[in-house]
């Protein structure tokens, strides 16, 4: 399971999307919206995606997870649109057979995610609003 | 070379067909006020010199930092690109 997607994340079917019976190992990071960011106080974000690239560069991570970093199973669902304080943007599940190497690609996965993969958010405030141009 | 479709905005000019359109996204869209640049580079054509070209045709773009996807892939400075290519700018990225 790998997409970009307007609806919100069923991280149920996220989850259900790594199961399998060799895997006793399964991790999942879920990337939600904060109400704060450097210091100004957050009301919504926008993301916007490049979405055949972004959904091509996520199925390349997802392959480099499987073949170089022990994986057994990965699904990454990233959310675009608008998104409320609180709503997942992000979901990221990896499993294992062990947990070592669960917790070392979904780790990967959304580290990298942040570097390469053409989404954006702009932070919307009370006062006013701002793409962001990092990925701390 | 026909220019006889009088539907299309380009008709008239030369070299029509060799026109490209560059696709913009989030920052990048918003100072430019749109989501695709029409530029008619002379052919062939690398990222490099493209780049080039289109910060001298919008000089907005030129304290942007972006990378330049060809066909939806992050490109080299040396790559040849095609008029059929499609072509992005890429700002910083900031998804998750």
């Amino acid at each position: 399971m790998i997409h970009v997607t307007e609806d919100s994340i069923d991280l149920d079917a996220v989850l259900r999307a790594v199961e399998g019976d060799g895997e006793g190992a399964v991790v999942l990071f879920v990337g939600r919206v904060r109400n704060h960011s450097r210091e100004r106080e957050v009301t919504q974000l926008d993301y916007e995606a490049y979405r055949g690239m972004a959904e091509s560069a996520l199925a390349e991570l997802a392959e480099t997870a499987l073949r170089d970093h022990g994986a057994q199973r990965v699904a990454v669902v990233h959310r675009v649109g608008r998104l409320k304080v609180g709503e997942a943007a992000v979901a990221v599940a990896v499993s294992s057979a062990h947990r070592p190497e669960a917790f070392e690609t979904c780790r990967w996965l959304i580290d990298t995610l942040k570097e390469v993969v053409p989404i954006w958010k702009k932070e919307r405030y009370s006062d006013g609003e701002e793409w962001v141009a990092e990925h701390p | 070379m026909s220019n006889t479709e009088t539907d299309s905005p380009e008709v008239g000019r030369p070299d029509a067909q060799q026109c490209m359109h560059v696709l913009l996204f989030a920052g990048l869209a918003e100072r430019l006020g749109c989501a695709r640049l029409t530029l008619n580079p002379p052919w062939p054509v690398t990222v490099a010199e493209l780049q080039e070209r289109l910060v001298s045709e919008w000089p907005e773009l030129a304290p942007v930092t972006f990378r330049t996807a060809v066909n939806q892939r992050y490109a080299l400075d040396s790559e040849p690109v095609q008029p059929e290519d499609e072509i992005a700018l890429i700002p910083p990225v900031s998804g998750g």
